[in-house]
């Protein structure tokens, strides 16, 4: 564990310690698996290795193979046995390795687990939390990159949250592995470490330096369904999430724009209130997502703004998005929606 | 087009040109059916192995068929579970009950009653018998015709109809099509149309029945013709992997839908045999032979509970009716089939075993047979109480949107307040009373 007690550390007895996005999540396991005896961890790798990006580290040695443990290589498997896991009362969180490798496990997740309190009139429930490490900026070219939210948002009966900060990350998992519907946990790996300001050529600020790598030991919940509000702002309001609330935010801060930026944390359930307060009051709305732009979660919110804000609206809602191709390799920063696509995305809606 | 042939090259080429197998089945409609080269043999010829017996020891009993009815009616053989006449007598009776529901609840769609029904005649032993064998708290996965499960648990047949009808008794809120039951009172878990999704969640239960030290098994049924879906593969590979409580049921009734069997692989192999593959135990079992039915059942759950490991069993029966009240089996295969089928009948060979041992005569078949019909005729009429599909008496407007969360979320309320004002706009004097 990397963190350390801060100095400011004691506060009506709850110490905090500086973390990265990796030791929140671990932590938040760890707290979880021993709080509540039905809590599973299962996934390739998260066993005796501890995770390919270190997550599940320590947790086996420390609950026994029983709790946390290696599995084959097969996400219809893991999703599978997760769902008649959470049929006979047990809370698992399966691990997916990548985003990108998700989609065997479909049909387990769309129709078995989103569908099941519904169909059986709540005999059965599937109480999983599918962490997932997703998002691209780390030259994982097609199959190490994607963003495939709106697959899971396009669901009923699936929540789907994305955390961007280490206090966030935590505290989101904690209410997701709680929640007693199946919740789709995407873990932004390229800020696993620290947070990105979309700038690749310049050297990674750990998360040390960022006031919201202090994190509680502990137990504490950030409610599934809050947006947090990450500058507050009157010119325009930004909507992100994950690795882009962190590049906005320093666009903007460069370019000196008072922008709101909400990190909306879930997307199913959506904070639609503080959405409509904030579009409400500066009267322009961006959205900025990752994954490509076509049917992507951004045109949800495109339309949710357009249909309930529309006479606020001073101009038309702008998506900053991936193109709609494959994610590159050796073109990855010419795909990713970086500092030069948002900066002239901000300057257009201002121009009206 | 770099795949395609090369045209320059000259025919007659020294390389045999290759050719797709398409499976095809012996007999379509018309064709006369000859089954003398089935191998079947004869009762009470197969070895019954310890319940913790290796898989590597049980090749043969992957490739044979366990039975143990014989033509004389009698019990034969390591695997007659001698079962007390009692439990025989319920066992004929469950099995008639299944036959006169599944009769009277088609009838239901033919008239008009609901939109959809399946019936599983001539396998009613492959789910009343095995059910039989479990303890009733043992969870069980199935697919959409083991309708013999809840009947053997005592699930009451109202509800059954109720839920066929989707009418305002139906515990599952008219959401669920026909016949896609669920009761977890009866430890009978929710069906999903999607096929074999139910065998990886039987694992996942039997793994964690095992996580937590309890001593509850789980059972899972999935048509032969499903078995080819990638679902089962990683069921297979999750059981062997943790030694799962979990007993992996395939119903080779020979048909899915309008394929035979040849399209999951029957053709080159046994479906028991995948097991050894695995690393499973296999058990190969005439799913007609009611007593090979429950023995086989009672077998895999001893292994189970002993931590012994999971077992794969086939029951090899036939599908005599069409895939559902959709089809028209007269469309691809011979109707000969059936008749011609050589396991026979499971009802019909379980009341003459009973006749035989003295335990049973026409007089009380003629009598059950009767209560059978009259008992689903009774139920079928308390169940129309409460509404039949299309009629009107289904469950209030706002359930459609409850259960899809646990608590309903700001965007099902506004779709929720849509449906009602659709409501008001297209009744506006109120609704018309049915």
């Amino acid at each position: 564990m990397s963190g350390q007690v801060s100095e400011a550390a004691i506060q009506d007895g709850v110490t905090e310690r500086r973390m990265n996005m990796i030791d929140a999540i671990n932590d938040a396991l760890d707290i979880m698996l021993e709080r509540d005896p039905d809590v599973i961890v299962l996934g390739e790798d998260v066993g005796y290795f501890g995770g390919v990006f270190r997550c599940t580290a320590g947790l086996q040695e420390k609950h026994g193979k029983t709790r946390v443990f290696d599995t084959p290589i097969s996400e219809c498997g893991i999703i599978g046995v997760a769902v008649g896991m959470g049929a006979y009362g047990l809370r698992p969180v399966p691990e997916i390795q990548f985003a990108d490798y998700i989609y065997p496990g479909l049909d387990q997740l769309i129709s078995e687990a989103a569908r099941l309190r519904y169909r059986s009139a709540c005999d059965y429930i599937a109480p999983l939390t599918v962490r997932s490490p997703f998002g691209g900026g780390i030259f994982g070219g097609q199959t190490h990159s994607q963003s495939p939210e709106a697959i899971f948002t396009h669901v009923s009966g699936l929540k789907t949250v994305i955390p961007s900060t280490p206090y966030d990350a935590k505290g989101l998992l904690i209410s997701a592995i709680e929640d007693n519907d199946p919740v789709i946990f995407f873990e932004p790996k390229r800020i696993y470490n620290g947070p990105f300001s979309g700038y690749y050529d310049k050297p990674v600020e750990p998360w040390k330096k960022h006031p919201q790598s202090i994190v509680p030991e502990g137990y504490y919940k950030i409610p599934l369904g809050k947006a947090r509000k990450v500058t507050e702002g009157d010119t325009l309001t930004i909507l992100a999430y994950g690795t882009m609330v962190h590049v906005a935010e320093a666009v903007c801060r460069e370019k000196g724009v008072d922008a709101e930026i909400l990190d909306l944390r879930t997307l199913v359930p959506l904070d639609i209130e503080a959405i409509e307060a904030s579009v409400e009051k500066t009267g322009r709305c961006m959205i900025v997502h990752e994954a490509t732009r076509t049917s992507g979660f951004g045109a949800e919110l495109s339309a949710l703004v357009t249909e309930r804000c529309f006479y606020h609206l001073e101009a038309p809602v702008e998506r900053v998005t991936g193109f709609d191709t494959p994610y590159p390799h050796s073109l990855e920063w010419a795909y990713f929606p970086g500092p030069v696509r948002i900066g002239d995305a901000i300057d257009k809606i201002l121009k009206d | 087009m770099a795949d395609r042939p090369d045209t320059s090259r000259p025919s007659g080429s020294n390389k045999p040109a290759l050719e797709l197998h398409v499976p095809e089945p012996k007999y379509r409609p018309g064709d006369e059916v000859d089954y003398s080269d089935l191998d079947i043999p004869a009762p009470g010829a197969q070895p019954r192995p310890d319940e913790t017996a290796d898989p590597k020891d049980m090749r043969e009993l992957a490739y044979g068929l366990v039975r143990v009815l014989g033509e004389d009616h009698q019990a034969h053989g390591p695997w007659d579970p001698k079962l007390d006449p009692d439990t025989l007598r319920t066992m004929l009776y469950n099995m008639a009950l299944v036959r006169a529901f599944d009769d009277r609840m088609f009838r239901g769609q033919r008239q008009g009653k609901t939109s959809f029904y399946m019936k599983c005649t001539g396998e009613e032993a492959t789910s009343v018998a095995a059910a039989m064998a479990l303890a009733s708290d043992d969870m069980v996965f199935p697919s959409y015709r083991q309708q013999g499960i809840l009947i053997a648990r005592g699930y009451p047949i109202v509800e059954m109809i109720n839920q066929i009808y989707s009418n305002k008794g139906d515990k599952l809120k008219g959401r669920q099509l026909p016949i896609m039951y669920s009761s977890r009172e009866h430890s009978f878990f929710s069906i999903s149309g999607n096929l074999a999704t139910q065998t990886p969640q039987a694992v996942g239960w039997a793994m964690a029945s095992a996580i937590k030290g309890d001593s509850r098994i789980a059972a899972t049924w999935v048509g032969e013709g499903s078995t080819a879906e990638g679902d089962f593969h990683s069921a297979c590979t999750f059981a062997a992997v943790y030694n799962a409580p979990v007993i992996l049921n395939v119903i080779n009734n020979q048909w899915a839908i309008s394929s035979f069997s040849g399209f999951a692989g029957a053709e080159r192999t046994t479906f028991a045999a995948r097991a050894l593959g695995y690393g499973l135990a296999g058990l190969r079992v005439d799913g007609n032979d009611a007593l090979a039915c429950y023995a086989a059942q009672q077998w895999a759950a001893t292994r189970a509970r002993a931590n012994a490991g999971p077992t794969l069993i086939e029951y090899f029966t036939y599908r005599a009716e069409g895939h559902s009240t959709s089809d028209d089996p007269s469309g691809y295969r011979s109707a000969q089939e059936r008749e011609e089928w050589p396991l026979g009948d499971p009802v019909m060979r379980l009341k003459r075993h009973l006749i035989a041992i003295g335990e049973w005569d026409l007089e009380r078949q003629e009598k059950m047979d009767l209560e059978c019909a009259e008992r689903v005729k009774a139920a079928t009429k308390e169940a129309e109480k409460n509404g039949i599909l299309g009629h009107g008496m289904h469950h209030p407007f706002h359930t459609m949107f409850e259960d899809v969360y646990e608590e309903l979320p700001w965007h099902l309320e506004e779709q929720a307040a849509q449906a009602i004002r659709e409501r008001e706009i297209k009744w506006p004097e109120g609704r018309p009373k049915s």
